[in-house]
């Protein structure tokens, strides 16, 4: 049973790291429909920067999350500019192959030996690590600090959202973008803003990532990036809440597959999980269904 | 142009067809027995044609029907597998266990895309293209762990000593057959039904296409071409890994059938011939200090060619041999209208 909840706590450990990803795609979804296959390298980005950051330039953790996000920021806002904007009226899926040459270029860019380069590198810890018992299990600081910055980061999104004239305006383009527009709502400015903030997300994923499992490397994101994905589509695509909960769900099942079936088949349970909440509910769990037009 | 000189191109076009498929042939057979061409260059013009078999494929999934599929890699690595097994199983058969492997893939490939795509393919566009990708992906898994359950497939070691059938004049043969018969599917009643799909597969339930049926067949057709391509790999290079069938291969396919052109078989194959000797021309021609730029040129070109013509560079263009013969009469009917 303590072995259970330990791996329920390391779950939900790497779901609030899924969960910061997850925003960024549930949210440039839920604006421009767009799967945004890059995102997952914006978050190798930000773990790089993270890296920088805390080896080289020896800054403080909160300084160095916080140039992370403001890095992840620009460098989606320049993605979406350069890549996704003057694509916004072609076919969906030349966006989508767009995008996917994003993530490439972004991957083999980063490889070169004179940007991140290729190799593995360790993670520098900005503190020792201790862990605390409580009751039957344990709990390391580095835990409760991914779990406490993914939470503050996660409410204030959600202040961000819901209570702000930007939050509502975002809220209106994702609704309805040429109504928002005759409204007199800036979309492009919009259409940034929403690519800055689930980029920053990412990028503070990527250092808190950086810290829980010590080794980065320029081809890290895609499989978190992935699974983040399926996260959000897990949890209803454009819905905020839902992209925790699928981010969470997804954490903890690939640790506990890890932990009780077997640690090489985990990434087949996940896309398991996809195909199946495809097929099921293809709107996810806190979504709403479209109906479709000729 | 007089009607009597048109008349005569078309009925010669065959021939001409014909003609130049014959004497690339010989020029190349020619170059390797005279040594012109060392074994290097000839495995690479080998697998050119595997990757145009491959992305033919492809491009009937989403080209032609208009299904977005980026788990093409998946049925390439089943077909390579499938075949590798039987081939070194009954390597006492020769050439034999080579026909039994093949004709083996393809039903086992026929059967999985079925399977597969009768559920998946009721998605639609983004969504079917992450279910694929997750299929791919759960696949290439599969492959990792093989060795629990079949020890001869290496799982993540890779499999070893597959016997080596795939010579040019072979892939040669599949590749100009591939080409005929996904001509010869494009222009039929099926092929129709698959573009009408595409265009809007709304409107064409309405006017009565079958539109389940039609996508599962353009589905396991176009996946039984990425087996076939499998088989030819996995015996050309005699060695297979589950990292051959990954993600980025399936990319790597879907790029070749995006640039070239979204139905367009004529662009589907010069788009992976240059492709592949460009990807090898830049590892000759660079030098190593900025070799691996080469991984980040095409991606740029891939985002350029996108901003630029979203639908790829050859879209609805076609060799004039492709393209079916127009009836003369129908033709005179439409201009008189």
């Amino acid at each position: 049973m303590s072995y259970f909840l330990q791996q329920l706590i390391n779950g939900l450990q790497l779901g609030f790291v899924y969960a910061l990803i997850a925003l960024g795609y549930t949210m440039v979804y839920g604006i421009v429909r767009l799967i945004n296959f890059a995102h997952g390298d914006v978050f190798m980005v930000g773990a790089y920067l993270g890296f920088y950051a805390l080896a080289l330039y020896h800054l403080p953790f909160p300084l160095a999350i916080l140039f992370a996000m403001a890095g992840c920021a620009i460098l989606g806002i320049s993605i979406e500019k350069l890549a996704y904007r003057p694509l916004r009226n072609a076919p969906r899926i030349s966006a989508l192959i767009t995008a996917i040459g994003v993530s490439l270029f972004l991957e083999y860019f980063s490889s070169l030996k004179f940007v991140f380069g290729p190799n593995y590198l360790a993670y520098p810890r900005p503190f020792e690590v201790c862990t605390y018992q409580i009751g039957s299990v344990c709990i390391s600081n580095i835990q409760i600090l991914v779990f406490g910055v993914s939470i503050v980061l996660l409410v204030f999104l959600q202040f961000i959202v819901q209570k702000t004239k930007t939050g509502m305006a975002m809220r209106a383009v994702s609704y309805d973008k040429d109504t928002a527009k005759l409204m007199g709502i800036n979309v492009d400015y919009i259409i940034s803003v929403t690519f800055g903030i689930g980029s920053a997300l990412a990028g503070a994923g990527g250092v808190l990532y950086g810290i829980a499992y010590p080794q980065i490397h320029p081809f890290m994101g895609i499989m978190p990036g992935l699974k983040a994905f399926v996260a959000a589509v897990l949890g209803g695509i454009g819905s905020i809440p839902g992209a925790m909960i699928g981010a969470l769900i997804m954490g903890v099942v690939e640790t506990l597959c890890s932990a009780y079936i077997s640690s090489t088949m985990r990434d087949a349970f996940a896309f398991s999980i996809l195909i199946i909440v495809l097929l099921v509910k293809p709107a996810g769990i806190l979504g709403k269904k479209e109906i479709e037009k000729v | 142009m007089n009607a009597e000189s048109k008349k005569r191109i078309f009925s010669n076009r065959k021939f001409f067809a014909l003609a130049i498929i014959i004497a690339i042939f010989i020029i190349i057979t020619a170059s390797i027995s005279l040594g012109l061409l060392n074994p290097y260059w000839n495995q690479i013009i080998q697998f050119a044609c595997i990757i145009t078999i491959s992305a033919l494929g492809l491009n009937l999934i989403y080209g032609y029907t208009g299904q977005f599929s980026l788990g093409h890699a998946a049925f390439y690595g089943i077909g390579a597998y499938c075949s590798a097994l039987i081939t070194k199983t009954f390597h006492g058969l020769g050439a034999l266990s080579f026909i039994i492997g093949l004709v083996t893939a393809i039903i086992l490939v026929a059967v999985i895309a079925f399977l597969i795509g009768l559920p998946i393919l009721r998605l639609k566009s983004d969504y079917l293209g992450i279910a694929t990708l997750g299929f791919g992906i759960i696949v290439k898994v599969l492959f990792d762990n093989a060795d629990a359950v079949i020890p001869a497939l290496g799982g993540s070691r890779g499999m070893l000593g597959i016997p080596k059938f795939t010579i040019f004049p072979l892939t040669y043969l599949i590749f100009v057959i591939s080409i005929i018969v996904i001509r010869n599917f494009v222009f039929s009643d099926i092929g129709r039904s698959c573009i009408s799909i595409r265009e809007d597969d709304i409107a064409a339930d309405c006017v009565g296409v079958n539109t389940t049926k039609y996508k599962t067949i353009g589905f396991v057709f176009g996946s039984i071409f990425a087996g076939i391509a499998g088989v030819l790999y996995a015996h050309l290079y005699s060695f297979l890994h589950p990292s051959n069938f990954d993600f980025l291969k399936s990319i790597d396919v879907l790029l070749i059938v995006v640039l070239g052109g979204l139905g367009s078989i004529s662009g589907t194959i010069i788009a992976a011939i240059v492709w592949t000797f460009l990807l090898e021309g830049l590892r000759v021609v660079l030098p190593p200090q900025i070799l691996d730029w080469r991984l980040v040129i095409y991606p740029l070109v891939l985002i350029i060619i996108m901003l630029i013509k979203p639908m790829g560079i050859g879209s609805g263009m076609e060799f004039g041999f492709i393209k079916p013969e127009e009836r003369k009469s129908s033709k005179q009917n439409v201009k008189q209208l």
